[in-house]
């Protein structure tokens, strides 16, 4: 098992006490290509959240790769998503001063790589997701998918064992979700790279081979979607 | 933190993305230190410019001076003059063995110097060859008058600056040239170029320095002198022996010694010290208004900085996201605080510096002027460079310290 999580419990203590996850028991094996879906409120951000080291959790344990992840000091924590964990947002979270390659290049800026190899590494990516040409481009000059592409190539560069999306399509038409959704699906399938999504989309969950659906804080039903036709509006797109 | 070149790339990126706010910010920060500078160079040359007056001029000397009794005395009523003699040296070198020099002066004012057709008006001052000790010559010319002349009672004098310009306006050595001063002739033996603008009985610009025992002869002065220079041994204090120098004189010249006023005596070491202290409160004001300016615009950039922060929680967030360490963040923080401080503040130093060195060369420009040094020197400079970078760091802390505390979910959850 890549992720493995038991009985995950955590509770947002502002004011009101919020219990949001309620033992989340998951495993994930390595090359996996899964989406956690559930409406909003569900708790899918808060888990996601948690297996990308962004948060930590109350009660239970969540290991990668055997390891345990609990108590982790913020230097700790920052060396394993560097280099266990790429993320792809809703809102791509470029930084928008930078140019596209310099975007790819940051995680690596973070691992103390050499200025020369770092910019050569984010060209080899950026090539490989179609984007050579607009390398020197800022964020606001590309379009959303380009955007995408390039949050991608930065999730990669670092080579991580796991791939989060939130919400990788949130920003985007239909046409352009499905070609990011395709993308993933390639580099899952050729790379073996395990990418977990997080959406309330059923259309973008249907691309995925393994649909996890969460609701209230508790994993409800785990549905084997190798077939791909979880989605109602068929296999072949996604309905916006 | 990871020195790199996108390292400092990503500094200077984000300070001029915000070109003004950046300007602004760092206006405040080059103005403390162009004002601590400027004022410390400014304060340093007025001081020079002041002391250059007292150039020359023994820094431990007394001058008594007689004058109008004010207290009644053994049956004589105030308001009496009385006058110091030639036996007054004498008797303050036997019975105040502390004094180093004693030397008296007489002088007469409103004297016709001429040379050919050359006049100017002199002040004759008649005085001993240990008057050199007093107010110091720069001799240009010749030789200052010497224990000779005095016991020959030669005619010879030591002219001024202005005295000679004015009898030889083409200039040259003058010594040997006999020149027509009052009643008499004398011979030119010196010409004292000292511009010190303390005068006893008149600048040594404007004198015609004669052997006194001359002088008191040709004005018939008889054994009378005017006033009486004297300076302590090194080590004591001039002002320590005024009192019993006051009471020698009451007793031989039978006046009350409590009379402060029948005797006036001028302190100079007195003099240099309110001059200290007014030199102390300046630059005791200097370093507040000049510290007090640099800490407003540290706090200004403090205060920046932590707007940039708040606006760059985002960006924050997103670096955490992938791989930068709190430490990453705090050094990121701290270096743009610190080269908007020094970059600023290096403007402002290298402003200092050209402007004291143009008011030196206006200064210095002036005629007859004193050379000042007004240019904060190169070690001024460096530290204040480093008090930058210190300065840099604290005004970075509070807002690395709050952009330290941004969570990585932050960056998601603000959109």
């Amino acid at each position: 098992m890549l992720i493995e999580l038991k009985d995950v419990n955590k509770t947002y203590n502002n004011g009101q006490p919020l219990h949001v996850l309620k033992g989340i028991s998951l495993g994930i094996d390595s090359g996996e290509f899964v989406s956690i879906m559930g409406a909003s409120g569900s708790g899918k951000s808060t888990l996601l959240n948690i297996i990308g080291i962004l948060d930590n959790y109350d009660t239970g344990e969540y290991y990668i790769d055997g390891r345990l992840i609990k108590n982790l000091t913020e230097r700790q924590a920052a060396d394993y998503r560097n280099r266990m964990i790429g993320f792809i947002f809703q809102s791509f979270n470029l930084i928008g001063f930078k140019t596209a390659v310099e975007n790819v290049e940051l995680p690596l800026f973070y691992q103390g790589v050499n200025r020369h190899k770092r910019h050569e590494l984010a060209m080899q990516y950026l090539d490989r997701l179609g984007l050579a040409d607009w390398a020197g481009h800022y964020p606001n000059e590309m379009s959303g998918g380009q955007k995408q592409r390039v949050a991608i190539a930065r999730a990669l560069i670092t080579n991580p064992k796991i791939i989060l999306a939130d919400e990788p399509t949130g920003a985007l038409d239909s046409k352009t979700s499905e070609e990011v959704m395709q993308l993933l699906g390639q580099l899952n399938r050729e790379d073996g790279v395990t990418i977990i999504v997080v959406t309330h989309e059923s259309g973008v969950a249907n691309c995925t081979d393994k649909i996890v659906h969460i609701k209230d804080g508790i994993i409800g039903r785990i549905e084997d979607n190798r077939e791909h036709r979880a989605s109602v509006f068929g296999s072949s797109t996604i309905m916006k | 933190m990871r020195l790199d070149i996108d390292t400092y790339r990503e500094i200077a990126d984000s300070l001029v993305r915000n070109k003004s706010r950046s300007l602004l910010t760092g206006f405040g920060v080059f103005w403390g230190i162009f004002m601590l500078l400027f004022l410390m160079g400014g304060g340093q040359g007025l001081k020079q410019v002041i002391s250059s007056n007292f150039e020359g001029f023994a820094t431990n000397t007394a001058i008594m001076l007689p004058d109008r009794t004010t207290k009644p005395w053994k049956g004589m009523k105030e308001g009496r003059r009385w006058t110091m003699t030639y036996t007054d040296v004498e008797r303050m070198k036997r019975m105040v063995p502390e004094l180093d020099v004693v030397t008296p002066i007489t002088s007469q004012w409103g004297q016709e110097a001429v040379n050919g057709t050359n006049t100017v008006n002199a002040n004759v001052k008649g005085v001993y060859a240990d008057y050199r000790f007093i107010e110091e010559p720069r001799i240009k010319y010749g030789r200052y008058l010497n224990e000779s002349d005095i016991a020959q009672e030669r005619k010879v004098c030591v002219i001024g600056k202005r005295i000679y310009t004015s009898l030889f306006p083409s200039g040259g050595d003058p010594c040997g040239t006999m020149i027509k001063v009052g009643p008499v002739y004398y011979q030119i033996i010196g010409v004292d170029f000292s511009s010190g603008n303390i005068s006893i009985n008149g600048s040594a610009d404007e004198s015609v320095a004669v052997p006194l025992p001359v002088v008191q002869k040709i004005y018939h002065e008889g054994n009378n002198i005017e006033l009486l220079c004297v300076t302590a041994q090194s080590g004591i204090r001039i002002s320590s022996l005024e009192d019993r120098m006051r009471q020698i004189m009451a007793r031989e010249h039978n006046f009350d010694p409590t009379d402060k006023e029948a005797m006036f005596v001028l302190n100079t070491e007195q003099l240099f010290a309110i001059i200290d202290n007014l030199f102390t409160g300046l630059s005791f004001l200097i370093w507040l208004v000049g510290l007090g300016t640099i800490l407003a615009g540290i706090i200004g950039v403090s205060n920046i900085m932590m707007v940039t922060v708040k606006e760059r929680t985002t960006e924050i967030g997103i670096r955490r996201a992938i791989g930068a360490t709190p430490r990453d963040i705090l050094s990121q923080i701290i270096m743009e605080s610190i080269s908007l401080t020094l970059v600023a503040g290096s403007f402002g130093i290298v402003f200092a510096v050209l402007l004291l060195s143009l008011l030196e060369t206006i200064v210095n420009g002036r005629p007859d002027a004193m050379p000042a040094d007004f240019q904060v020197s190169f070690w001024t400079a460096v530290i204040s460079a480093l008090l930058l970078t210190v300065l840099g760091v604290i005004a970075g802390l509070a807002p690395a310290s709050r952009a330290m505390a941004i969570k990585p979910v932050d960056a998601m959850r603000d959109e």
